[in-house]
């Protein structure tokens, strides 16, 4: 077999230097929240023998890991639920953002007309709003759905207005020059040109429609006419059973963040061959 | 060669005010012949950009007319290429050459010939499927007026294209710019504000004045083509390009002149 020498390069040491810190960050980003998870979790057990806390008051987190397992029915179901909320409520963010802001770019006229009011919604406490929706819608889920969405469209629709608005005006000279369409136009050059705005926008959006789902449930719940996650946690509030409270309240984080990570690869997968912000920066 | 005896394209009289009052041009008048390369050469503000918006159809000017001569003029005669090479980022050098193809309903597979043809032209052969953040400076802008030459237009407006490149690009790519001009015949109009480039590139050189924009004298080149390196460094070169710095300088010195009153 022949033998292929590679000759390692001859770096100084400043650039041996950089390689491996370089190296050290890498295996740091993942290596240190991990470290500083565990101690935190390790101090609040501690803390929990020590004190001798009630269980009803604050669990173990071992209690908490058992509870996730035993009742994992019962709150995956209602996972589900809210889930189902989130995603939807995002959906439909997702259309009224982008139908909106595209409206908005068809003229200023619209935009200056309606922009104010999208402000409004987005101002007020969606807990404030909630008692409205409530007399005026009668379906549960469609009551939720809107709570949820009021909360996740605006970074939507305020990106991507933002993004379509913000095309290199040279290249909408350049379409002109072309005796392009006003739609030609929007497809071939502004929806593009907004999508690393849009996709800024849409994770926001993602957490934002998470919380929307389960505030809107807690208020709903209250009610007694939720089944979410957020029912489940007011449910074992009134019954003292901390541990389940606990384990809804890890699975809501744990949703956001899996939201917040598919979101940001899609944003990857779509931004990193072309958009600054996805690309790497060489030394 | 073409005679550059015919005219092609005629400014009558224009004139732009802006809405802020301001005198972009006042009465230009100029007569571009049919294969000229001609250079709209002045200092900044003498509304050299504005003329060539007005001709590309971009602005409408306040006075005058923009007469086109010859067969009625299609939209494909007309190439653009700005001073930045304004390309769809998202976008390959393939998919971007396309978009005025595109634009005008060819596909992607019918383009093919014309694109890889001009594609060759430009020496970008093999870098179809680059994205243009890929690519150097020059290289952007061997896209962009690669993308001006796909349609066959009849005239290459060109808005300062190589101000932002460095010496070295800028002098192979003037050298490319003639061979394409020679081999295909258009008609160049070039917004420069170099001397250097403007009388190695031109055979006729409008000298413009600023405050308010406007014709202050014409100039021909008349050196023989092709022109090539030895070109550049020529006695001829030397002389020509003192003649139109001189032109310049006192295209300048009127405005100096003006301000005084």
């Amino acid at each position: 077999m022949p033998s292929i020498e590679t000759v390692p390069p001859v770096i100084d040491a400043e650039e041996a230097r950089r390689e491996r810190s370089r190296k050290l960050e890498r295996t740091g980003r993942w290596l240190l929240p991990l470290l500083i998870m565990a101690a935190a979790l390790y101090f609040w057990d501690r803390v929990c023998v020590w004190n001798e806390i009630p269980q009803y008051i604050l669990p173990r987190p071992g209690v908490v890991l058992n509870t996730l397992i035993e009742d994992a029915g019962l709150l995956f179901a209602s996972l589900l639920v809210t889930l189902r909320i989130t995603m939807l409520s995002l959906a439909l963010a997702v259309v009224g953002g982008v139908g909106l802001s595209v409206l908005f770019t068809q003229s200023r006229w619209i935009e200056m007309s309606l922009f104010p009011f999208a402000i409004v919604l987005q101002v007020t406490p969606i807990v404030a709003i909630f008692p409205l929706i409530n007399i005026y819608v009668d379906d549960q889920t469609t009551k939720l759905l809107l709570c949820a969405w009021i909360v996740a469209f605006f970074p939507i629709l305020s990106n991507t207005t933002l993004g379509l608005n913000s095309v290199d005006r040279n290249l909408i000279d350049y379409f002109k020059l072309n005796g392009a369409s006003r739609w030609q136009t929007l497809w071939h050059l502004r929806l593009p040109a907004a999508m690393p705005y849009f996709l800024g926008g849409l994770k926001i959006a993602g957490g934002l429609a998470l919380i929307g789902a389960v505030v809107a449930e807690f208020v709903a719940g209250t009610a007694g006419q939720s089944s979410g996650l957020a029912s489940r946690i007011i449910e074992a509030g009134y019954r003292l059973n901390a541990p389940r409270l606990f384990a809804a309240l890890i699975l809501i984080s744990l949703t956001g963040i899996i939201i917040f990570l598919a979101l940001s690869w899609i944003s990857h997968l779509v931004l990193h061959r072309w958009h600054e912000s996805a690309l790497k920066q060489e030394q | 060669m073409p005679d550059r005896t015919n005219p092609f394209l005629i400014l009558q009289s224009i004139g732009k005010t802006f809405a802020s009052g301001v005198t972009a041009l006042d009465r230009v008048n100029l007569t571009v012949n049919e294969g000229d390369f001609m250079s709209l050469l002045g200092p900044s503000g003498c509304g050299k950009s504005t003329a060539l918006r007005i001709i590309a159809g971009l602005s409408s000017p306040t006075s005058g007319v923009v007469d086109w001569r010859g067969p009625p003029l299609q939209q494909n005669d007309i190439g653009f290429v700005f001073q930045e090479p304004t390309l769809l980022p998202w976008a390959s050098v393939y998919d971007n050459v396309w978009l005025p193809l595109r634009l005008r309903g060819v596909s992607r597979k019918d383009a093919e010939p014309q694109i890889a043809e001009v594609l060759e032209r430009v020496h970008l052969t093999g870098f179809e499927n680059a994205v243009p953040r890929e690519l150097s400076g020059g290289m952007k802008m061997r896209v962009s007026i690669a993308r001006g030459l796909v349609t066959r237009p009849r005239i290459l407006l060109m808005d300062e294209p190589f101000a932002a490149l460095d010496e070295i690009t800028r002098f192979k790519l003037n050298n490319d710019l003639l061979e394409l001009w020679q081999e295909r015949r258009f008609t160049v109009l070039f917004v420069t504000h170099s001397v250097f480039e403007s009388v190695f590139l031109s055979n006729r050189i409008t000298v413009m004045a600023a405050h308010p924009g406007r014709v202050f004298e014409e100039l021909t080149i008349d050196a023989p083509y092709p022109r090539d390196a030895a070109f550049r460094t020529s006695p001829h070169y030397a002389e020509l390009c003192r003649n139109t710095s001189d032109t310049l300088s006192r295209a300048m010195g009127m405005e100096a002149a003006d301000a005084v009153h």
